[in-house]
Formats: C-alpha cells, structure tokens, sequence
C-alpha cells in the first residue's frame, strides 16, 4: 500500500515545489482541496492573481486536487519529498502534519494571526502552523412554527435548551405526531462529521476525546460518567423514537420539505434555507447545553507552508498577503462560511454586526472547541466515529468506551505520545 | 597419396553436405534466438507489472508486518517482532472480520455458482430471443461495484424499493443494512445478483464445449433429463467446475467495495471483513505495520485455501 501511493506521488509532481526562471522569478507551488468548488477555488485563484500581480520575485502556481484525494496525495508527496510549498490542510489534521514534519512554522505571522478566531488557527507545540480564513458553525436549525404549536421556549445565545428542556420540547413535538422526524442529527454522513458533530455534545456533558491536559491519555474522559451520561443520551435520541438511526439521502431537503421539526446543521445550510420557502419560518438556535455550556466544533480548511519549501520566504511572503481582511472577506463569501477576522466580518454582507448571519459568528467565537491538539487525532477521530456509530446501534455504552480508550491510549503510547 | 590422405581424413563431405548442414544448423540456432528474444519480449511486461503490483508489494507487507510502520510518521519504521500479530488475536474485531469472512464466503459460492448454472443451463437452448436474457443476467456484471452498491444502498433503505415490494404481501421488512441481523445477508444478496451473470457465462462457455453427439448417445440410451445432466453434463463440466470454484472462492475472500459503500464495517461490526479492516486499519487509522500483519494473515487464508482447493480437485484427478 504504501508503496503504490509512494510511487502515485513521484509519477504525479516531478516537478520541485519552487523554481526560478532567467528573470529570477521564483514559481512557487499551491496545493488546495477545493477542485469540486468553483467558487471558492475561484476566490482562492482571485487571491492568487492579486499576489502575482502585485510584484515580481515570486509567481504562486495553484494546482486543485478533487478533496477526497486531497489528504492521500500529500502523504503520497511527502513520501516522495515533493510537497508544495503552500497547502491547504483541513484544522485537525494540522498537529499530525506538523509532526509528521509536513508543515513549517508560520514565523513572523503572530501578530497578524492574533487577529483570527482562535478556532482557525491551526498550532502545534505553541507554534502556529496554519491559518484559515473561515469558521463554520453548528446551530439547531428549527420550524418555528413547530416550538410555538407546543409551547416551547425559543432558546438564545445566552440561554440555550438544557438537557431537560430539550427532552421535553422533542417529547412535545414527536406528540403531535406531524413531523416524520422530530430530530434529525445527519446521522447518515460519514467521515469526519462524526467527531465534529457529536465529540461537542460529548464535551457538553464534561467528557472529551482525549486528556487535554498531556494528551497521554483519553482514560477518564472518554469513558468516565460524563461519557457513558453522553452516550446513554445519544442512543436514546433513537431508542426513544426522536431521530432516525440513519438519516436519509438528504437530510437538509427532508428539513425544507417539512418532514424533519429540528435539524442539526452547520452554518452552511443556512444559505438553502434562507432561499427555500419556509426561509420565515426556520430559527437557527444554539446547540444544547448538557451540563457545560453549548459547545460546537471549530476549525475548519486552514493554509500553511510545507516544510520543504526551497524558498520559504517567499511562501511567508505570500501568506502574509493573502490572510489580509478583504481576502477573508472573499474567500468565506464565495463558499458560504464564517468570516475568521472582524474586518472581514465587516465586509461581508449578513456577518456585519446585527447581519442575518452575525448570530454564526458569535456561536463561533463563544461555542467553538477545536478538536485535539496531537497528532494522534486522526486515529482518534476514526476510533471516535466507530464507537459512536456502535452505541447508537445498541452496543453497551461503558464497554465500547473502554474499548475506545483502550484502543487510544496504545496508539499514543506506541507513538511515544507524539514527544 | 590419395589413399593415405583418404585413411587419414575421413571421406571430406560434399559441398551441398555442408550447405544443408550448415544452412540447417544456421536456421536452427537463430530461431531459436529470436525465439527467445520475442518470449522475452512477450514475457518482459507481465513481469514487470506482477514485480511491482504483486511480488514487490507481497515482500513488502511481509517486512512492513513486523514493524511499527505508520502512514505518516517523522520517524522510520522500527522492528516490533511478533507484536502486531499478538494485538491482532486478542482483537476481538479482527475475530468479527474473519467470522463474517468465512460466512459470506461459504454462503456465495454455492449459491452463486449454482445459481450460475442454473442461468447458463436455461439460457443454452437454440431460441429467439436468447441474446436478450444472457445480455440482461450479464449486465450487472459490467456495471462499476460502486454504482451497483449505492443503487442497492437505496434499494434496502427501510422506506426502499425491496421493502416496498415486501410489503405488498404484508410482510414488514426489516431496516435491512441498519440492523446487525440482516446486514450481511443483504451484502450477500446483493454480490451474488451482481456476480452471477459473470459465472454463467463461464458455465456456458463449459456448456458449449461438450459435444452435441454425447447427448445424442445418450438420447438413445433412452436417458431422462434428469440422468442427462447428472451423467453427461456434469462430469464434463469438471474443468469449468474447479475454475469457478476457486475463482469464487478468491472473489469472496476480497469482500471489501460493497463494505465501503454500503455499511463501513456496521453496524456493530457485523459486516466487517479482512479486508475492509486491513484498508480501514492502514489508512484511517494510518497503522501501516498492523494493516500489514491483518494483509498478511489474508494471504495466508486465502493460500491455504487455495491449495486445499487444488488438492481436492487433484485427488478426484487420481482416482479417476
């Protein structure tokens, strides 16, 4: 296997990640996963041709790969040392490339990156790594119309559903027997939305994916009693009959069609919403607080320099000019997301303060917990998916969990906890 | 002179002697290079394709299984000995994997092969129309795995088509890739109606080869149709036979896109199989060293099973 991807890599990039020609331009090499998104690519290819035109030392190149293939092929290069020298690279995965010593430290950037949510900043040992130009994020999107017919409180960033008022108003809307699904939580996505989506709930109720203290351990949190709360909670949403075990093809089209009351969605629907014809009646509410607070999953794409870069300079250079403000702007414009600075905000309509879509941003900033900081978190993220799908399929709660942690703590520790 | 010279040199051979010899040796000895030049040519692509995708990454999974390799990893590989192989049995999912490998194996290739025949039986009669249904039975075939597993992800939702049709006679079928009890056996459903039709043309072609004047023989015997098959038809599909048979056998052993698509090892790990463990364990997991150890345990499963298969078949060869 590792050869085969190996080999891929070397037939693939025989070029060097930074080139200079006669005039003594330098070419340098991008990387970016969003080949299958126009928009954004093309608010990346603006970026681009903005920075090429505004001097001449360095000429940035952008090569789009398909975002399926987009995590293989940088392992593949890496293999092969022909890594670009600016990449795309999705939040969580930044402390394992770091590691893994893909990435290079963004030196010289902190005073402009302090200016980001501190979601989209991706670090690794006190060094920041990566930096993206938006967030997104998760909301209870819900009929109105179905919270007022059964008398339930409509929650606010200041005081969202707690667990019991949550229960209650599922309870009261699966009564009235209009709603195909009370709940919908997407359970049919794969991938990554598992630990995205659902680790936050798990944070809600005092547990979490692994120790954050030294990262050494999940044991305690990850099958302690807040976990086996979380995971007796998550199974009941099913076992009670309020959420399908697997969603449908398309759950945000079963919430538009009248057939889900809440769904549970990241900002990025909010866009078909608001064009749909129910746009009046649909609230896009905090996620619930189970005991700690509300929290949602942060991080999103972020860019950073690759390690082998023959001319990181120019790489910084160029990631200096493209975190600008009116770029943030453009970029989370096109695809539909949360602009990571204020200045950005401001120029993006609906995110500008009391915008239609303020309220993401103050989610965000007040909600957001980024996912582990180690480079164990791939293996974590799977081993998280794995055993939430298990509970929500009746696998007895404290067993699975023991077996998560069990399974955790060997990666960590036959990786020398990642030192 | 002569006499002596002739005694000491036997008779001198005459110059068309040595024209056709030398002419048959020159054409013996060059054909034979370039016959070997062009078996080398001939031979040279198939050797380096089964270099570099089979034997190269054969060698490699055997060293790569007694490391700690990872996926992605600032450090080299270092030598662990046996460990993986000690996580690997007291990994109660690897025992799931097997378990639901061995029983889709030994499910589809009776039924798959029989079922093959039974198509190819009916579909080897001299009458209009005949193209149609061997067109129609070999259609998934040609399909992509992939589409054909989507299709049929849609298809065994619990709203679905099958439960639909189920429900005409009243029947309430169960949420069929949702529940652990019937996960594996709508997998199975699925690849049997997918491979079928590529069996029963293989059927067929094992079916055409057998002389038409054996039946014939046979008619005059007075021979039903019954003793037809069971004494003519089916001894002399014995070559067909053990083909398909191993090549099922292999087919299902790989069990893994229909995994991938349709259920991720779920629900409850109850279609988990070798396979899909060793890809699931290799790269989302990125555990290369251990993915190696579960590939190299498949290939030992498989080998010991092939030449149990040959042995059997062999054995019959004897005694006949």
């Amino acid at each position: 296997m590792a050869l085969s991807l190996a080999a891929c890599g070397k037939g693939g990039s025989s070029n060097t990640a930074a080139t200079t020609d006669a005039n003594g331009t330098t070419t340098l090499k991008m990387w970016t996963h969003n080949a299958g998104n126009d928009k954004e690519l093309a608010a990346i290819t603006q970026v681009v041709n903005d920075y090429n035109g505004s001097q001449s030392k360095y000429k940035v190149e952008i090569q789009a790969f398909p975002q399926d293939s987009y995590n293989t092929s940088v392992t593949a290069a890496a293999a092969s040392k022909s890594l670009p020298c600016i990449l795309d690279v999705d939040g969580p995965n930044v402390p394992n490339w770091a590691w893994a010593g893909y990435l290079a430290p963004l030196d010289g950037m902190d005073d402009q990156i302090s200016k980001f949510l501190p979601s989209v900043v991706g670090k690794y040992n006190d060094k920041n790594y990566a930096v993206g130009y938006y967030d997104v994020a998760l909301v209870m999107e819900a009929r109105k119309s179905a919270l007022e017919a059964s008398g339930i409180r409509i929650p606010t960033i200041d005081s969202s559903w707690t667990k019991d008022e949550f229960a209650a108003a599922l309870a009261a809307i699966k009564a009235t027997g209009k709603w195909e699904n009370t709940l919908d939580m997407q359970t049919g996505n794969t991938g990554e939305w598992w630990p995205y989506a659902y680790s936050p709930f798990l944070q809600s109720f005092g547990g979490d994916l692994i120790n954050r203290d030294d990262y050494k351990s999940a044991d305690g949190v990850l099958n302690g009693a807040a976990a086996v709360e979380w995971a007796n909670w998550f199974r009941s949403l099913t076992s009670d009959g309020y959420m399908p075990l697997k969603s449908g093809a398309d759950p945000g089209q079963d919430f538009l069609n009248g057939k889900t009351a809440i769904l549970y969605n990241g900002s990025w629907g909010a866009e078909a919403a608001k064009a749909s014809s129910i746009a009046d009646d649909i609230l896009f509410l905090p996620s619930v607080d189970l005991g700690n607070g509300p929290k949602i999953g942060g991080g999103s794409w972020q860019w950073a320099v690759g390690s082998g870069c023959s001319a990181p300079e120019g790489a910084l250079d160029y990631m200096k000019f493209a975190m600008q403000d009116k770029y943030v702007a453009s970029v989370s414009e096109a695809s539909g997301t949360i602009p990571a600075t204020d200045g950005g905000a401001a120029l993006v309509k609906g995110y500008e303060t009391g915008g239609e879509y303020d309220i993401f941003r103050q989610y965000s900033k007040k909600f957001a917990e980024v996912r582990p900081v180690t480079p164990g978190y791939p293996f974590i993220a799977t081993t998280f998916t794995k055993t939430a799908q298990d509970i929500l399929n009746g696998a007895d709660p404290q067993a699975t969990l023991d077996q998560a942690v069990k399974d955790i703590d060997a990666n960590q520790q036959s990786n020398n906890n990642f030192q | 002179m002569t006499q002596t010279l002739g005694a000491a040199h036997p008779t001198p051979p005459t110059v068309g002697q040595i024209e056709k010899l030398s002419f048959k040796q020159r054409r013996y000895t060059k054909a034979k290079q370039s016959q070997r030049l062009a078996a080398a040519w001939m031979v040279t692509p198939a050797v380096a394709l089964l270099l570099v995708f089979v034997i190269i990454p054969i060698v490699l999974t055997f060293a790569l299984a007694f490391t700690n390799a990872k996926l992605i990893s600032p450090t080299g590989p270092q030598f662990v000995g046996i460990d993986n192989f000690s996580r690997l049995f007291g990994d109660p999912v690897f025992w799931k994997s097997l378990r639901n490998t061995l029983i889709f194996t030994i499910f589809v290739v009776p039924l798959q092969a029989g079922l093959a025949l039974v198509l190819a039986l009916l579909i080897n009669v001299r009458i209009r129309g005949v193209n149609f249904f061997r067109t129609v039975y070999f259609l998934p075939v040609v399909t992509s795995m992939v589409v054909i597993s989507l299709l049929w992800k849609f298809m065994y939702q619990p709203n679905g088509l099958i439960n639909g049709f189920l429900a005409v006679f009243g029947i309430d079928g169960p949420d069929w890739l949702g529940n652990p009890n019937t996960a594996l056996v709508a997998v199975l459903i699925m690849s049997i109606w997918q491979a079928v039709g590529f069996h029963m043309v293989i059927w067929l072609s094992g079916l055409q080869t057998i002389p038409q004047d054996m039946y014939e023989a046979g008619a005059i015997d007075g021979a039903s149709n019954w003793q037809r098959f069971r004494y003519l038809t089916w001894p002399a599909l014995r070559q067909t036979r053990t083909f398909i048979l191993i090549t099922i056998t292999i087919q299902a052993f790989a069990l893994f896109t229909q995994i991938q698509v349709m259920t991720q090892g779920g629900p409850l790990d109850s279609t988990s199989t070798i396979v899909y463990q060793a890809v699931r364990t290799g790269f989302s997991l990125q555990q290369t060293g251990y993915a190696s150890a579960l590939s190299l345990v498949f290939f030992v499963l498989v080998l010991v099973v092939s030449l149990a298969q040959r042995y059997l078949t062999r054995d019959k060869d004897v005694k006949k």
